[in-house]
């Protein structure tokens, strides 16, 4: 296992107590496996990528184990953790242009990594940065590192903070909503480059998504993240084709089918996603949930397993129709 | 189109283009062509989608549909009258008839403004309303959205990102307009909400004979919605037809780049990931502008921009001169 | 909290400063400007609070009338400020184009000379009195309003809820008032408790320069001035006015502050 993360808990402090936003996420990846985490607003995907980095926001209390090539990462000091970011552990943010400085240009942001861990020269460090943006397929890899992020279009300036992600060859990537905020036809460009990567390297990716669609077609495992809790984990295509969680089945159910007669109504959910501070005692899920029982409301569900690493958190598993 | 159905919105050869500053003080100004020569037909309850990406001009082309924007040339005619040649006074009463949904719940609500306020806004314009009607009224298109009454004292903030995206809903349908222009509706909410707004509008669509103008960048919002759907790229439709058919057998190759691209659940149908290529060559003026992007484009389309034409039949058309062949089925 | 110790301190001296403008009119504990000479240069005492001047005027009583006067400049010279400064820039961000650059153009021009010194021109020029100290000060502020109203107008204007009120059939100036004006409420207020401020120090010292306030009107920047003749005798002449103007600027910015992190964070959506 290359990473295994084990019942990791995320506290925020806030003027009304410490707000918990991730609550006991458990799950593991393998070298060269992917991993999709999806979830709503509220649902903690983020915060759970932030904190594999030790990213999470000052004043966050990190509980649990996050084991990364077999080191405990939850409690290692910060420069330890710096020594791992952008060398065996490297990420990618949503928002190109505000995850790259928009003061220097793309080369130079590009070389940094392989300056502080190779301890490359400058000058080969920018040599080998342009050989990284041609890697990524950026056109003009030499007017691309010399440009500054405005210059770029949102597509590329993704592709250059891809370069700069794998310049030393990490282990691991995570990358948080890379497409959300680019156009379908670059996303799907985008998300083949890292397929492609993913594929000659033997790098593990991790995927935050909103977008279930996003995972299942990139991604070996996923995570359903809900309200801080992880509500359904395992192989993608076991997940999606017979989903164990009520949540799971509902997200599937909500997105318009291809081929479906038009403005038949599409199963909702009532409500919307909690904030962290409303989540109650019992399965987040509780009350939006049609199966809603009163042991849901008042105790969270705990992990079951449905065979092939496919866990559920569902009291009422047992009970969902097959679908179709 | 069957005869005789007079269109609710026609959009003829419109045009626009914005002068950009120039980058010597003596050079000319360049100019960017966001609309070139479109044109559109909206039957009244028969709703259209646009589908394109960023600078596509589908943005530009909604807030002309609405008159926010002048063309700089062309015509577009709401129920047979020219909007742009209408004095001020009958333009303002028109618009009535026509109102707009945006993508942001969050910036499209003023936040100081009470919601009863905010919904009962465009008829402030209208004038003529008394203030117990007004009241009435903002009361019926709050219930008709699934919110309460209740719910027109308070302010937006709190309310959350869905329940927002309705109050804007309500706004646009207090005057009971024929035409709402929806500009990615549902784009900023969760999938769990999305699907709610969604219902609302496929329920407004059939119980209050509103016609959506929807834009978007997600196929399944438009095709969830709209009978008959036009493609943009960079300005001009490449493709127009049926919503069904033409996601299903796309005839344009950008339509056919974009169906490929949209993430499907379908384990089934997921295609194989597209070939990530950077453009074999720059667009030359004159030619096809997809020709660079183009899987199969031939020499012909870098020098000879093609025009929208009628292919098979069923009011389907598209810009290519190789369209791709209907008769192949999509990918599964 | 920080913001709120700044807010309620700010409001707190300004109040003060408000309470004693107001109190100068129905009653200060002499005549202001009764001439005393056998008690000139009196210690302060309870007789005479903070003491007497060279002319034997109360001390104290001149600076409670005093306040009199910095308040009308501040009230005035800010409210001139405001009509016209809002005026231009609402009108230069609705009408955009050579408009707008016009009248920020001609914002420019005025903000180049330096205020205090086209208040000094503009009295020397046509006479001194609190009347001119008013409108110079009040001219100097309208380009400081009109670019922030403007700045801040485009960006409502920018919002999709402006937008909305376009596509609603809604003309500029209903637009103006109901969706412009509110949003950009809260900077132009903290703006003007700042102006406020820099009204009543030039106020000050054009009448510490003899342009502003004449006698027998009191006023804190004069009482500086005459306190100079006796500052080796006397200093604490200097120190009461000097220590009144203090306050009442510290007061003021302290509220400028205190407002704008009160009212700016409440508009950010709480969801």
């Amino acid at each position: 296992m290359l990473i295994e993360v084990k019942d990791l808990v995320v506290d925020l402090p806030s003027s009304e107590g410490a707000v918990r936003i991730v609550d006991g996420a458990t799950f593991g990846l393998a070298e060269g496996e992917s991993l999709g985490v999806v979830g709503e607003s509220g649902s903690g995907k983020t915060m759970t990528a932030l904190a594999l980095m030790g990213l999470a926001p000052a004043g966050a209390r990190i509980g649990g184990s996050i084991r990364f090539e077999g080191r405990e990462l939850v409690g290692l000091s910060e420069e330890a953790m710096r020594g791992l970011r952008g060398d065996r552990i490297a990420m990618i943010f949503q928002e190109p242009m505000t995850a790259l400085n928009p003061l220097r240009r793309v080369g130079a942001q590009v070389a940094e990594p392989l300056v502080l861990h190779r301890g490359m020269s400058r000058k080969a460090a920018l040599d080998e940065a342009v050989r990284l943006l041609e890697h990524v397929r950026l056109a003009d890899p030499e007017r691309a590192a010399r440009a500054y992020p405005f210059g770029l279009s949102g597509g590329e300036r993704q592709r250059a903070m891809i370069a700069m992600a794998i310049g030393c060859g990490p282990r691991l990537v995570i990358a948080d909503e890379p497409t959300t905020a680019l156009d379908v036809t670059v996303q799907a460009r985008i998300l083949a480059l890292l397929e492609g990567l993913r594929a000659e390297s033997g790098m593990a990716l991790i995927l935050v998504s909103h977008d279930l669609a996003v995972v299942a077609g990139h991604c070996d495992q996923v995570l359903v993240m809900y309200g801080g809790l992880i509500m359904e984990s395992g192989p993608v295509d076991v997940v999606l084709g017979e989903p164990r969680n009520p949540y799971t089945r509902a997200l599937l159910e909500a997105r318009p089918t291809p081929g479906a007669p038009r403005g038949v109504r599409l199963k909702t959910i009532p409500g919307s996603p909690p904030h962290h501070r409303e989540v109650g005692p019992g399965c987040p899920f509780a009350g939006r949930c049609e199966m809603t029982a009163d042991v849901c409301r008042t105790t969270r569900p705990p992990p079951a397993a449905f065979g092939a690493g496919h866990v559920s958190r569902c009291w009422r598993a047992e009970d969902l129709e097959p679908r179709r | 189109m069957s005869a005789g159905e007079r269109p609710l919105l026609e959009i003829v050869d419109v045009r626009k283009v914005y002068r950009l500053p120039r980058p010597r003080p003596f050079a000319p100004h360049p100019v960017r062509v966001a609309l070139h020569g479109v044109s559109l037909s909206v039957i009244p309850g028969r709703s259209f989608g646009i589908v394109g990406e960023s600078g596509s001009g589908k943005t530009t082309l909604a807030r002309i549909a609405l008159a926010l924007d002048r063309p700089d040339s062309g015509v577009v005619r709401l129920e047979g009258a020219s909007l742009f040649d209408l004095p001020r006074r009958e333009l303002r009463a028109l618009r009535a008839h026509m109102q707009l949904i945006f993508q942001d719940p969050y910036g499209s609500l003023d936040p100081r403004m009470r919601v009863e306020r905010i919904v009962a806004e465009p008829l402030a314009a209208l004038g003529g309303v008394s203030r117990a009607e007004r009241r009435d009224r903002v009361a019926q298109s709050l219930q008709a959205v699934g919110l309460r009454a209740a719910d027109a004292a308070k302010y937006p903030h709190e309310f959350s990102g869905g329940q927002r995206q309705r109050i804007a809903i309500a706004r646009a349908l207090i005057t009971r307009p024929k035409l709402v222009v929806a500009d990615e509706p549902v784009s900023a909410l969760d999938v769990s909400v999305q699907a709610q707004a969604l219902n609302l509008m496929s329920d407004l669509v059939r119980e209050a004979g509103v016609t959506f103008l929807l834009i978007s960048h997600d196929l399944g919002v438009v095709a969830h919605i709209c009978e008959t759907t036009a493609v943009m790229y960079r300005g001009r439709i490449v493709e127009i037809g049926p919503t069904d058919a033409v996601f299903a057998a796309p005839a344009h190759p950008y339509t056919r780049e974009l169906v490929d691209a949209t993430p499907r659940l379908d384990l089934a149908a997921r295609t194989a990931a597209p070939a990530d290529r950077a453009p074999a060559a720059h667009a030359r003026a004159g030619g096809c502008p997809y020709a660079p992007r183009c899987a199969t484009a031939e020499p012909r389309c870098l020098a000879e921009a093609p025009t929208l034409t009628d292919i098979a039949g069923e009011g389907r058309r598209a810009a290519c001169h190789f369209p791709l062949g209907l008769d192949r089925k999509a990918r599964r | 909290m920080r913001g709120s110790l700044s807010l309620r301190l700010g409001a707190a001296l300004t109040a003060a400063l408000l309470v004693v403008a107001a109190l100068s009119f129905v009653w200060t504990p002499y005549p202001p400007a009764a001439i005393d000479i056998p008690h000139k240069l009196a210690a302060p005492s309870l007789v005479h609070w903070f003491g007497t001047d060279n002319l034997g005027r109360d001390v104290a009583s001149q600076i409670i009338a005093g306040a009199r006067v910095s308040i009308l400049v501040g009230i005035v010279a800010v409210g001139i400020g405001l009509v016209f400064g809002v005026a231009l820039g609402l009108v230069a961000a609705f009408m955009k184009g050579v408009v707008e650059d016009s009248i920020m153009k001609a914002c420019d021009f005025v903000f180049a000379f330096p205020a205090l010194l086209s208040a000094i021109m503009l009295t020397s020029t046509f006479g001194p009195g609190v009347v001119n100290a008013i409108v110079a000060i009040g001219v100097a502020n309208v380009p400081i309003i009109a670019k922030l109203t403007r700045a801040t107008a485009n960006s409502v204007l920018a919002r999709e809820y402006a937008l909305a009120a376009r596509a609603a059939g809604r003309g500029p100036l209903a637009i103006a008032f109901d969706h412009v004006l509110p949003n950009i409420a809260p900077s132009l207020i903290v703006q003007a408790t700042t102006q406020f401020a820099i009204a009543l120090l030039a106020e000050a010292a054009l009448s510490y320069l003899g342009l502003g306030a004449q006698p027998p009107q009191p006023s804190w920047g004069r009482m500086l001035s005459d306190a100079q003749n006796v500052l080796y005798n006397a200093p604490r002449l200097a120190i009461y006015p000097g220590a009144a103007i203090a306050l009442s600027v510290l007061g003021l910015n302290l509220l400028g502050d205190g407002l704008r992190d009160a009212l700016d964070p409440r508009l950010k959506a709480r969801s």
